[in-house]
């Protein structure tokens, strides 16, 4: 069957992503940089799924070796789910450039690298599915978190973008906000429940974007009007607001 | 993040610390700040995983290694066996072992050795178990097994947790041809009955038995007897072969809030129990279930501890040598019929011969029952542990949370060696819990824990 490659493999999205996809019969890269949980990762699913599952390295940060490292993979994957990021810490990375630049580097940068090898071999096959992970948190800066929130802002208008260029070679890109999740990334946060989803159900609303062909998703349907409010306080009002 | 922690009976309640562990090398930082206990989905009924800080090990949930000739699985701790039922059932391999949930974890499985329905006649979950990896204090990961480092795999089996933290377990699963069971429901009359019974049907791979444990009298003691076995595909002849594995599932419902806790008294649950024993017509009942209605009953009911109400309840669990049977099993539900403290049903098995240093099973009878928190009840259950004790019986520690240390140290014989091996792995009890310390476990100092004279 055909093969879902997962960037960021060792997060519990994008475990709960390459659950969903096993279950429905794909083999998996798992690609990352921690060997030796990926390789524990990838006997879990061959034995839950009985499907393949190949651990790969990977570090998005390692540019130069993207087109090499996809180029790698033998069969090529018909699904590529770019799930890495960091959150990093807003307040170091206003005073240390160092943490500014791994923080966009890892949402922005180093996903713009690894998708445009894959975007431009889909392009020549005609054929494939991207989808991206990128945050509500990108819709507009607030103060506690806008070095991520501008990286995953700019994501997310290179997967439109994308998107844009690619639905004419038969090429679809799904974007993925997902709001907050119950993962690693989160834990020890206060989440409001009714607006917190588990991966899990991420796992299940990015594989039925896919096959549905949806252009962008908000894993829980109230993060769209959550959102658009957001999106629409003035200016004015907002500058004010401690967010 | 601080949370608001219990287990599976709502008490005691404790504030905690909770991290989640994901991967192996996170463990040494985790155990630093000392204080720690690791906890799985939380079915323990007392305080055996409550500590100041809980390591979760619900993240560390990967299946490793199966091989499908000899069915040998070795998993990380956090796997439940609710996954391992759904992922190797239809493969046509069950669990070796399993408690009346499948809401537990295989570490959990280990630390409290846990048993089933099959007791008497293949053992505990430590019986198929044939190595662990555990991360200790002392030593760091360590692998053990009954010839590897075999102190530690008995002081880990049946060790609540207190040895470190288990990290990975392999053990062997059972062949089975189908998802489903045939069962044979016997009613009896009274004690003596059920426990006549119970001898005469031990070729049964799985027997137990509900007691009415508040009727007086003549039908003092009335039970049903129900005992089953893997049905074979010649069984099974109406339900097409290709789903002989695969059982039709039943709707999970959930209790959606505590239940105000005058709703159970005296004469609701009498009158439970009566309905629940009238409801068999016929003196002997067989028929094919699928596992999960057989082994998970109360599965089916999520959050069934929210019934007892926001007080919560204590389920006590003893078991007694075979000898003192049923003198020993008279006397107990006498006063608890007399104290009309008693529960819904409670459940009855026979043990058979178990080995081991610090399990609970011994060969015996052992009775499990509920009881609502109420005044006067910590009491009553004090006595009564005088009573099991006195009998050369003791107490299921996965289910305790308030048994006094003195029952603890007495009841088990194997206490201790058990605490030196755990002084060797773990000795400045960087790993210890609630338990552990309400049992004078992990109290250090010698004056404070007679026990400790080694």
């Amino acid at each position: 069957m055909a093969y879902v490659l997962i960037l960021g493999a060792t997060s519990d999205v994008a475990i709960a992503c390459a659950h969903e996809f096993a279950k429905h019969g794909y083999d998996c890269y798992l690609a990352g940089r921690d060997m030796a949980v990926l390789g524990d990762q990838a006997a879990d699913l061959q034995i839950r799924h009985r499907v393949k599952a190949k651990a790969v390295a990977f570090d998005a940060l390692q540019f130069e070796q993207h087109i090499a490292f996809y180029k790698s993979l033998d069969p090529q994957p018909e699904i590529t789910v770019s799930v890495f990021g960091l959150l990093g810490n807003q307040a170091e990375s206003e005073k240390n450039w160092t943490e500014c630049k791994t923080v966009m580097d890892s949402n922005y940068t180093g996903a713009v690298s690894i998708l445009n090898c894959v975007a431009n071999e889909y392009e020549t096959n005609g054929k494939g599915t991207i989808v991206g992970i990128s945050s509500v948190a990108g819709e507009r800066g607030r103060q506690s978190n806008y070095i991520y929130g501008s990286a995953k802002a700019g994501f997310t208008a290179y997967l439109s973008g994308l998107r844009n260029r690619l639905v004419s070679s038969g090429v679809h890109v799904v974007t993925v906000k997902p709001g907050f999740i119950y993962t690693r990334m989160t834990e020890g946060l206060k989440l409001p429940k009714p607006v917190t989803a588990n991966p899990g159900h991420l796992g299940r609303a990015v594989f039925n974007a896919v096959k549905k062909r949806k252009n962008v998703i908000y894993v829980l349907p109230v993060w769209r009007l959550i959102m658009m409010i957001i999106r629409n306080i003035p200016e004015g009002i907002f500058k004010k607001l401690r967010l | 993040m601080k949370s608001i922690v219990s287990n599976w009976s709502n008490y005691p309640v404790r504030e905690a610390e909770m991290v989640s562990l994901r991967k192996e090398s996170e463990i040494e930082q985790l155990l630093q700040q000392g204080d720690v206990i690791a906890r799985g989905l939380g079915r323990c009924y007392g305080d055996a995983s409550l500590a100041q800080n809980i390591i979760s090990t619900t993240q560390y949930n990967r299946i490793l290694s199966f091989d499908s000739v000899t069915g040998v699985v070795e998993c990380q701790s956090g796997v439940s066996l609710n996954e391992v039922l759904d992922i190797f059932v239809p493969r046509g391999w069950f669990l070796p072992v399993t408690p009346g949930t499948k809401f537990i974890t295989v570490g959990g499985a280990v630390a409290s050795d846990v048993h089933g329905k099959n007791h008497h006649s293949e053992g505990a979950f430590s019986n198929h178990v044939l190595s662990l990896e555990v991360y200790t204090p002392a030593f760091g990961a360590m692998y053990c097994s009954l010839v590897e480092n075999p102190d530690l795999f008995q002081a880990t089996c049946g060790g609540m947790g207190l040895t470190g933290i288990i990290l990975k377990v392999k053990f062997k699963l059972k062949k089975i041809e189908s998802a489903y069971i045939r069962q044979k429901q016997i009613k009896a009359s009274n004690l003596s009955e059920v426990l006549d019974l119970f001898e005469s049907h031990k070729s049964f791979t799985y027997s137990m038995a509900w007691i009415d444990c508040l009727k007086k009298g003549l039908h003092f003691g009335r039970s049903i007897l129900i005992v089953g076995e893997h049905a074979k595909p010649a069984e099974l002849n109406r339900i097409h072969p290709e789903k002989h594995l695969i059982p039709a599932r039943k709707r999970e419902v959930s209790m959606p809030f505590n239940l105000p806790s005058a709703v159970l008294n005296p004469f609701s649950i009498k009158a439970f129990n009566a309905l629940y024993y009238a409801k068999n017509l016929k003196q002997t009942n067989e028929n094919v279930v699928p596992y999960e209605g057989f082994f998970y009953p109360l599965d089916a009911i999520l959050h069934w501890n929210r019934m007892y109400g926001k007080r919560g309840f204590l389920q006590y669990q003893f078991v007694i040598p075979l000898e003192a049977g049923k003198k020993g099993l008279t006397e107990i539900l006498n006063r608890i019929g007399q104290k009309g403290m008693g529960s819904f049903l409670a459940v009855l098995k026979q043990f058979g011969k178990q080995e081991s240093l610090i399990s609970f099973p011994m060969e015996g009878y052992t009775l499990a029952l509920d009881f609502p928190i109420r005044n006067g009840l910590f009491e009553f259950l004090d006595q009564l542990d005088e009573v099991v004790l006195g009998y050369g019986g003791r107490l299921y520690l996965s289910k305790d949370s308030r048994m006094k240390p003195e029952i603890f140290m007495n009841g088990y014989p194997g206490v201790k060696e058990f605490l030196q091996i755990v002084n060797r792995y773990n000795p400045d009890f960087k790993v210890k819990s609630d338990l552990s310390d309400r049992l004078l476990i992990s109290k250090p100092s010698l004056k404070e824990n007679p026990w400790r004279t080694y």
